[in-house]
C-alpha cells in the first residue's frame, strides 16, 4: 500500500522483472569465491589453535618447508607490526591490529580455531600434510567463555592493552570489559517505583552464526613490483582492499580486488580473514595462492553474532502508557573488541515513547571467535528481551499486546534513544496493518498460541560510486561498487530505467572491481538500494542531461529547446521541432559529437531512515515433547518504497527464517574444554525448509522523503522481531515464559515439566 | 600421503576376498556415512569395496511373505515397494527419516546398521520387527539378528572379511503392526535424540499377543527392551499398560548428556515415543487384523 502522500505512478519501480544475474545463478555458471582458479595457483591451508587460550612459545616450520611441493609457510611474524588504528568499513569498526592478529595469531592464540600458521603447496593434500609438520609449542592458559565469568574478579584477561572504552575516568587496569555504552534520560528508578505495573526479567542468548552457504575463500597474487590482485566474494571489495592494504601496510591502489559472486554474508563478510595470509604466501612463493575455509573452519574461526545476558525492567501506568525502561546487557565480543553494543543500545527501546530510560551495553572479551556483524547487528538480542517484557506487561495490564504497542509507538518527531527526533518512520502503520491482518484474528487450534513483536533497525546511507554509461547502440550499463547480495543489480537497473524511461532490459547493471569504479562502502547496513540507488539515480539523471545536450547540439538548437520524453530527446523548436532522437541515435553519433556519454556519481548518501517491522507468529507446542512447530507467520514491514517487491519480500522472509532459527535451535555449544562441539550444519541447527511455514510478507510503504524513489533499507529489520514473536507465541500456547534462547525442545520440555 | 583404492567387485566372493585382504578396507553401499567420515579425516581406509555391482545387492526381493532387502538398496526404494511398505510401514518410515531425500536416494539400511550409531533411525524399527541379517564372510554365509550387529558406537560384531549381504524381514504376522518415531529438534536433516520402534500383534479381541520394543540413542547401541514388550502382552494397550511400557522403557534407557540431548530429556522422550509408537502400531494392527 502506498502512503497517500506519495501516490506516484511508476513505470518500473514496484515491478518484478527477472534479475540480471539470475540465469547464471540458477544454471550454476556464476563464479563464487571457492570456484575461482588462477594459472599456476597454489593451494593454501591454515593451521589453527587446538586451545581456547594459549601462549605461542615457538613455531617450527622447517619440516613443513622441507616437504616436497610446499612453496611457502607463513606465521604471524610475517605480517608487519602495526600501530593501532580503528578502521570504519561499515557494520562496525575494528582496530587494524586486531584484524591482523585475527588473520594470524601473534603471541597468543585467543580461541580454539585461531589461525596460527599457513602453508601454500602444489596440492591441497600436500598443504594439509604440511600443516601436520608444523610444530607449535603452546603454553595453555586459563580460558573464559561466559559473559559474567569473563567480568568476574580473577578471570583470565585476554588483552593487557584493553581498558574499558566509554568509562570516565579510564580504568586503572585492563579487563575483559572492552567497551561500555550508555544512553538515557529522566529518573528511571523513581518512575519504576511509582509505576502502576512493572515487569522485570533476565534474558540470555548464545552466540549464533550467520550461516552463509558459501565459505570464505580467496585467491591472491602479489607480484614482485608490489602490485597485487585478489579475487574473492565479500560484502565490500573496497573494504577487502582497504583492510588488506592496511594489514600489509601497502598502498591501496596496488591491490585490485575483483568481486566474485557472494553466496550469503548477512554481515559476516564485511571483514577479512584470509586475504592478507594468501597475499603473504603469494609473495613468498611468487605464485597465486588460494585459501578456502571448510565449513568447520567457518564455524570455529569466523564471526558469530554475540550471545548476551540482558536485564530488563519496564514500568507503565494503569492505562498502559510506558513510564520507564531500564535495559542493561552484556554482549560477547569474542577474542577482539567488537561493537554490537552501541547498536544494541540504540535499537533497544527507541520504538516506544518513554520519558525515563536507561540503556547500558557492555562488550565482553572472551575466548571465542571474534564477534562479527549479523543482520541488524546487536538489535535482535536486546529486542528479544524488551519485546518479551512488553508481552508480559500486556498480560499484567490485561491489554491486547498490539494495543499496548500502538499506545506507546514512536512516530515522526518523537525522540529516539539518542534524543534526536525520528524522521518519517512507519511503526504505527505497521502495527495498524498487523492488527487489520486476518492472521491477527484467525482462530487457533489445540496447543497453539499467537505471539507478536515489533522492532526496528536504524539502516544506513554512506559512500557509493556509480558509473552510468551509454553504449554506442544506446544500451545502458550501470556499474556500481556494491556487491549484489540481495538483488541490487536488478534494483539499480530498475531505478536507472525509471529515470531514463527506457525498457528494463535496455539497462544492465554490473558490480565493478576496485580498479574500475570509485570507492563504495560495504553492502551492509541495509544501505545499498538506498545509497547506491541514490548514486544510480543521480548518474542516470546526468546521463539524461548529457543526452539532451548532445541532441540539442545535433539539431543546432539551444539546450533548453529540447526535452526528455518517453525515453528519447524531443526537439521543441527550430527546423527539427517535433523530431525525437533516441539514446541509440545520439550514442551512435557520440564519437563525432563530443565523445562517449557517461556520468559518475560519487556521493555519501544522507537522509536514510530506519525500518520497522511487526511480526505475528503462531506456534503449536507438543506438551509431551516440548517440540515447537511454527504454524503460521506473518511479517509486516515498512519498506519505504519496494523497488523490486520480490526481493523485498525475499529479504523479509529470509530475515524471519533466520530469526526463527535463532529463537528455536541455533546456538554455539561448547565442551568443558573450551572447544566448539557443533562446528557443522548437522548439530548447528539452522531451520530447514520443512521447519517453516510459508512466511507471509506484508509490505507497508511509507516512503522516505529524502530518497528520489522513497527507499528505506529492508534487509536487516526482519531478523529483529522473530525472537520475541516466537517466545511470546510459546507463552501464549503454554503459559511458560522462556527467557533463554534457543527454545529447543529440551528447554521447552523443562519449562513445561519443572518437576522433571 | 595415504591413498585409498576403489574396488567394484562383481561377486560376493570377490568382495569377501578384497575385504579380507586389507583389514582397513570398508564396504561401500550408499556412502552417506563412509564418504563423509573419509572427508572429515575420521576414517582413512586402504580400500573401498563398492557393493553395488554385485547382483542382488540392490532391490527388495519377496521370499514367500517375507522380504529380503539387498545391502545396497537405497532407502527411497523401500518406499517405492508397495508390498514392503504395507507389511512393515514402521521400518520403511524409519529408513525414510534418515537425512534428506537426496541422502536417502543413496543411503541404505545395511549401511545405517553397520555404521553402528546408537541413533541410527532404521535400526530400532528393524530390531522391533525381528529382522535378521545375512552376512557373507571368509567361511561362507551366516545369519544374525539385527540387534547382534552393533556392539558400541562405530563398532560391529562383524569379523574381518565379513559384510552384510541382505536384511530379511519376516512375513507380517496376522494382526501385526509396527511403527517408529524419533525426537529431533528439526523436521529433517537431523539425528535422533531418541528413537523408539514398536512391533506388536493383536488378536481378534484387540489383546496384544506379542510385542517387541527397541530404542535408539539411549545407550551405546540400539537396545531391544524385552520388559517393555512384555508390559504390553496380554493387555489391550490401556493406560496402565502404556504407563508400564513407558516405565520399562525409561528403566532400560541409559543415555548420556551431549550436544544433542540431556539424560533426563532423553529418558522422558523414550517413554513418550514408545507409548506413541505403540498406539500407532496398534492402530495399524487393528486396521489389518
Amino acid at each position: 500500500m502506498n502512503a497517500p502522500e506519495q501516490m506516484k505512478q511508476f513505470r518500473h519501480i514496484g515491478t518484478r522483472p527477472i534479475r540480471p544475474d539470475g540465469v547464471d545463478k540458477v544454471t550454476g555458471k556464476a563464479l563464487y569465491s571457492p570456484d575461482f582458479k588462477a594459472p599456476g595457483m597454489l593451494w593454501g591451508a591454515i593451521l589453527r589453535s587446538p586451545h581456547p587460550h594459549a601462549r605461542i612459545l615457538s613455531i617450527d616450520t622447517k619440516k613443513a618447508e622441507a616437504l616436497p611441493g610446499v612453496k611457502a609457510v607463513a606465521t604471524g611474524k610475517d605480517l608487519p607490526t602495526l600501530e593501532s588504528l580503528v578502521m570504519h568499513v561499515g557494520e562496525g569498526a575494528s582496530d587494524i591490529v586486531d584484524i591482523s592478529h585475527n588473520c594470524l595469531a601473534l603471541g597468543k592464540a585467543l580461541y580454539e580455531g585461531h589461525a596460527v600458521a599457513a602453508v601454500a603447496a602444489t596440492s591441497p593434500e600436500i598443504a594439509r600434510e604440511a600443516l601436520g609438520l608444523i610444530a607449535v609449542e603452546y603454553e595453555e592458559l586459563p580460558f573464559v567463555l561466559g559473559l559474567e565469568e569473563a567480568l568476574a574478579e580473577g578471570a583470565p584477561v585476554l588483552h593487557d592493552t584493553v581498558f574499558t572504552k566509554g568509562v570516565d575516568p579510564k580504568p586503572d587496569k585492563p579487563s575483559n570489559a572492552a567497551m561500555r555504552v550508555e544512553m538515557g534520560k529522566g529518573d528511571v528508578e523513581g518512575a519504576l517505583a511509582s509505576a502502576a505495573a512493572t515487569v522485570s526479567g533476565r534474558y540470555t542468548l548464545e552466540p549464533v552464526h550467520q550461516g552463509y552457504i558459501e565459505p570464505h575463500a580467496c585467491v591472491a597474487s602479489w607480484n614482485g613490483d608490489g602490485q597485487a590482485q585478489i579475487w574473492t566474494s565479500s560484502q565490500g571489495h573496497f573494504a577487502v582492499r582497504s583492510l588488506t592494504a592496511s594489514v600489509l601496510a601497502i598502498p591501496q591502489a596496488d591491490i585490485r580486488v575483483t568481486p566474485l559472486e557472494i553466496g550469503g554474508g548477512f554481515g559476516g563478510k564485511t571483514t577479512i580473514y584470509l586475504e592478507p595470509v594468501a597475499m603473504v604466501l603469494s609473495k613468498k612463493s611468487g605464485r597465486p595462492v588460494r585459501l578456502a575455509m571448510t565449513r568447520e573452519e567457518v564455524f570455529r574461526a569466523t564471526g558469530p553474532a554475540p550471545g548476551a545476558v540482558i536485564d530488563v525492567r519496564l514500568g507503565a501506568d494503569a492505562d498502559g502508557a510506558l513510564v520507564a525502561a531500564d535495559v542493561q546487557f552484556l554482549y560477547h565480543s569474542g577474542a577482539f573488541t567488537a561493537n554490537d553494543a552501541g547498536a544494541g543500545v540504540s535499537s533497544a527501546i527507541g520504538h516506544y515513547r518513554i520519558a525515563n530510560t536507561r540503556v547500558v551495553g557492555t562488550e565482553v572479551l572472551c575466548n571465542r571467535p571474534a564477534a562479527k556483524a549479523y543482520r541488524a547487528p546487536g538489535a535482535p538480542q536486546v529486542n528479544f528481551a524488551v519485546e518479551s517484557a512488553m508481552d508480559e506487561l500486556a498480560g499484567k495490564l490485561g491489554i491486547d499486546p498490539l494495543d499496548l504497542r500502538l499506545k506507546n509507538a514512536a512516530a515522526e518527531g518523537d525522540p529516539q534513544t539518542s534524543g534526536l527526533p525520528w524522521g518519517r518512520i512507519g511503526y504505527v502503520e505497521c502495527l495498524e496493518a498487523a492488527k487489520a491482518h486476518p492472521h491477527w484474528s484467525a482462530p487457533l487450534g489445540a496447543h497453539q498460541g499467537r505471539g507478536v513483536a515489533g522492532g526496528y533497525w536504524g539502516n544506513y546511507g554512506g559512500p557509493s560510486t556509480v558509473n552510468v554509461s551509454v553504449a554506442e547502440d544506446g544500451t545502458i550499463t550501470v556499474a556500481t561498487g556494491s556487491p549484489d547480495i540481495g538483488g541490487s543489480r536488478a534494483s539499480m537497473a530498475i531505478m536507472a530505467a525509471e529515470v531514463l524511461d527506457v525498457p528494463y532490459e535496455q539497462v544492465r547493471a554490473v558490480v565493478a572491481d576496485t580498479a574500475s569504479i570509485g570507492v563504495s562502502m560495504v553492502t551492509g547496513g541495509s544501505r545499498t538500494t538506498f545509497a547506491t540507488g541514490m548514486a544510480t539515480v543521480q548518474a542516470a539523471e546526468e546521463v539524461k542531461r548529457l543526452l539532451c545536450e548532445r541532441a540539442a547540439r545535433m539539431w543546432g538548437v539551444p539546450a533548453d529547446q529540447v526535452e526528455w520524453r518517453s525515453g528519447a530527446v524531443a526537439c521543441l523548436a527550430g527546423e527539427a521541432q517535433g523530431q525525437t532522437l533516441s539514446a541509440a541515435a545520439i550514442a551512435g553519433r557520440s564519437f563525432h559529437s563530443g565523445g562517449p556519454i557517461a556520468a559518475v556519481a560519487a556521493l555519501s548518501a544522507q537522509g536514510w531512515l530506519p525500518g520497522f517491522g511487526v511480526h505475528i507468529c503462531d506456534t503449536e507446542v507438543d506438551p509431551e515433547t516440548g517440540h515447537v512447530r511454527i504454524v503460521r507467520y506473518t511479517a509486516v514491514q515498512d519498506v519505504g518504497t519496494a523497488i523490486h517487491p520480490d526481493y523485498v519480500e525475499g529479504q523479509i522472509q529470509g530475515g524471519a527464517a533466520q530469526g526463527i532459527g535463532w529463537a528455536l535451535n541455533e546456538a554455539y555449544i561448547y565442551g568443558e574444554n573450551g572447544k566448539l562441539d557443533n562446528a557443522g550444519f548437522l548439530d548447528y541447527r539452522m531451520p530447514v525448509a520443512s521447519d517453516l511455514p510459508m512466511i507471509e510478507a506484508v509490505m507497508v510503504e511509507v516512503p522516505n522523503p529524502a530518497h528520489p524513489y522513497g527507499v528505506k533499507g529492508v534487509g536487516e529489520v526482519p531478523i529483529v522481531p522473530p525472537l520475541a514473536a516466537v517466545a511470546n507465541a510459546i507463552h501464549a500456547a503454554t503459559g511458560a515464559r522462556l527467557k533463554d534462547l534457543p527454545m529447543a525442545p529440551d528447554r521447552v520440555y523443562a519449562a513445561l515439566h519443572p518437576q522433571g | 600421503m595415504s591413498s585409498t583404492v576403489y574396488h567394484a567387485p562383481g561377486t560376493v566372493e570377490d568382495a569377501v576376498a578384497l575385504l579380507s585382504a586389507d583389514p582397513t578396507a570398508r564396504p561401500l553401499g550408499g556412502g552417506t556415512d563412509l564418504i563423509v567420515q573419509m572427508r572429515s579425516g575420521r576414517l582413512s581406509p586402504g580400500a573401498v569395496i563398492d557393493l553395488k555391482r554385485i547382483e542382488g545387492m540392490s532391490g527388495v526381493r519377496r521370499v514367500g511373505d517375507a522380504f529380503a532387502i539387498g545391502a545396497a538398496t537405497p532407502c527411497t526404494a523401500l518406499k517405492a515397494n508397495a508390498g514392503l511398505a504395507a507389511a512393515w510401514p514402521g521400518v520403511v518410515e524409519a529408513a525414510n527419516l534418515i537425512g534428506s531425500v537426496q541422502v536417502r536416494n543413496r543411503a541404505t539400511m545395511a549401511g545405517n546398521l553397520c555404521n553402528a550409531s546408537p541413533a541410527a533411525d532404521s535400526v530400532p524399527a528393524l530390531v522391533a520387527a525381528g529382522a535378521v541379517c545375512v552376512i557373507a564372510g571368509p567361511s561362507g554365509l551366516r545369519e544374525a539378528p539385527v540387534e547382534a550387529i552393533p556392539v558400541s558406537p562405530g563398532k560391529t560384531s562383524l569379523a574381518p572379511g565379513e559384510f552384510v549381504v541382505e536384511i530379511r524381514l519376516p512375513p507380517r504376522p496376522a494382526g501385526g503392526g509396527d511403527a517408529y518415531l524419533r525426537a529431533t529438534p528439526r523436521t529433517e536433516m537431523d539425528i535422533a535424540v531418541v528413537g523408539a520402534g514398536v512391533s506388536l500383534v493383536l488378536d481378534g479381541e484387540g489383546t496384544c499377543t506379542a510385542a517387541r520394543v527397541a530404542l535408539g540413542a539411549v545407550g551405546p547401541t540400539v537396545v531391544l527392551v524385552e520388559e517393555a514388550g512384555a508390559a504390553l502382552v496380554g493387555t489391550k494397550l490401556g493406560d496402565d499398560a502404556l504407563a508400564a511400557l513407558s516405565q520399562a522403557v525409561q528403566a532400560a534407557s541409559h543415555p548420556i548428556d551431549d550436544k544433542r540431548g540431556t539424560v533426563s530429556y532423553r529418558k522422558a522422550m523414550a517413554g513418550v515415543l514408545a507409548r506413541r509408537a505403540a498406539l500407532i502400531a496398534a492402530s495399524r494392527a487393528g486396521a489389518k487384523a
